[in-house]
This record gives C-alpha cells, sequence and structure tokens, in this order.
C-alpha cells in the first residue's frame, strides 16, 4: 500500500515535469513558457520529493523532503518574476495574440522603477514594442 | 539485482520520463530565440535534475543522495537570480 503510494506520486510528478518542458518546448512566447516551467516543475518536483519521502518511511528523510519542497515553492517564483522583469526590460516580443500590455508606459526604463500613475494612456493593443531594446544602460 | 524490485520498475519509468523531459528543456536551451528564454529552459533543467536525484535515491534506496537535491535547488536558484541579474543591468554594472 506504501509502494503504491510512492509510485503514485512519483508518477504523477514525473508526467508533470515532462508536461513543463513540453510547455517550455511549443508555447509561443518567453511569458507563457515562463509560465509552464515554473509551476508545472515546482509540483513535479514536489510529488517525486514525497513520493521518496514515503517510500523511505523515516523522520529524517521526511525532514529533508520537505525542506526541499519549501525551498522550490518559496524560490521559484521569485526567480521567475526576476527573469520576467529583466525579460521585459531587454524588449523580448509579446506573442502576437497577446490583448493587453498593463505595464505598458508604467515603468521608467532608465531608473528599472515602477510608477503607479504615469502620465501615459493605457494601451490596449499591444504590438510588440521594439523600440525600448537598446535603453537598459543607465 | 535491482531491477528486481518495484521501486526500480515505477523509478526507471520515471527516470524515462524525466529524460524525455530532459532532453526537449535542452532542445530549447540550444533554439531559444533569446537570452532570457535559454534562461528559463536552464532553470527547468535544473529542476528536472533535481526529480531525477530524488529518484535515483529511490531506486538506490540511498536517501543521502536527496542532501545533493538540496544543494543542486539553492545553486540552481543562485544561478537563475545571477542569470537574471545579467540580463536587466548588463555587465558594464
Amino acid at each position: 500500500m506504501k509502494e503504491f503510494f510512492a509510485a503514485l506520486l512519483m508518477l504523477t510528478g514525473a508526467g508533470f515535469a515532462l508536461l513543463a518542458a513540453i510547455g517550455v518546448l511549443r508555447f509561443p512566447d518567453l511569458l507563457s513558457r515562463m509560465h509552464a516551467a515554473t509551476k508545472c516543475s515546482a509540483f513535479g518536483v514536489s510529488c517525486v520529493m514525497l513520493a521518496a519521502a514515503v517510500h523511505f518511511a523515516e523522520l529524517s528523510v521526511a525532514t529533508r523532503a520537505i525542506i526541499t519542497i519549501t525551498f522550490i515553492f518559496a524560490t521559484a517564483p521569485v526567480a521567475a518574476h526576476m527573469i520576467g522583469r529583466a525579460a521585459y526590460f531587454v524588449g523580448v516580443p509579446l506573442w502576437r495574440g497577446t490583448v493587453t500590455d498593463e505595464l505598458k508606459g508604467h515603468y521608467d526604463l532608465h531608473t528599472h522603477r515602477l510608477e503607479s500613475n504615469a502620465p501615459s494612456t493605457r494601451s490596449r493593443t499591444a504590438p510588440a514594442d521594439q523600440e525600448k531594446g537598446g535603453k537598459v544602460s543607465s | 539485482m535491482i531491477f528486481l524490485s518495484f521501486e526500480s520498475l515505477y523509478g526507471s519509468i520515471s527516470l524515462a520520463m524525466l529524460s524525455g523531459g530532459l532532453f526537449l528543456a535542452f532542445y530549447r536551451l540550444v533554439r531559444g530565440p533569446s537570452l532570457p528564454d535559454r534562461v528559463v529552459a536552464l532553470d527547468l533543467i535544473a529542476t528536472i535534475s533535481v526529480a531525477m536525484i530524488a529518484v535515483y535515491a529511490v531506486i538506490t534506496e540511498k536517501p543521502i543522495l536527496l542532501d545533493v537535491a538540496i544543494v543542486v535547488a539553492l545553486i540552481a536558484f543562485l544561478g537563475t537570480v545571477a542569470f537574471a541579474r545579467y540580463v536587466e543591468k548588463g555587465v558594464s554594472q
């Protein structure tokens, strides 16, 4: 019974990691690729760690597994946020089917600060704004 | 002898799936159009490596390998943050 739960958790985790890789390969955009890579892989790794904890059934192993799960769930959003912010400054093009870009005009591209009440109007259509490419050297 | 038990059976299947995911992420790492795409693929490769280490610890019955998984996760996070700062600010600062 214990081994059955371990097998179920481990196969589920490996399947979610495989789905994350397929999403990273197939999605058209950096942000959607990041959406696949961060959430799916964090869930997959935590399932595999829980499978290891169930399989060994010791207190020390379970503690290490829970520490790893907590660490991954704390660091994966931070890393994804930093990559997404850096990519937005560099000017990575969005997907052509993107409906809205609510950050457009709200970032000061020289000081890298977010302004909540920027004077520019909020644009509803977002073709990829390529002209902010070379301004990052402040 | 390790290929006779039940945990080696589902562990082998999980290792095969994780290897396929590693291959796909490596393809995105080679082909990625921009530098942040490659950073995302590298982060995914590190995360899948953590999962593979955990599966290998289950197959070989060595729970000491989970410490390696913790260290790999820590170093992957530090590398991703360093890459993000490099992409955002460049090498001049």
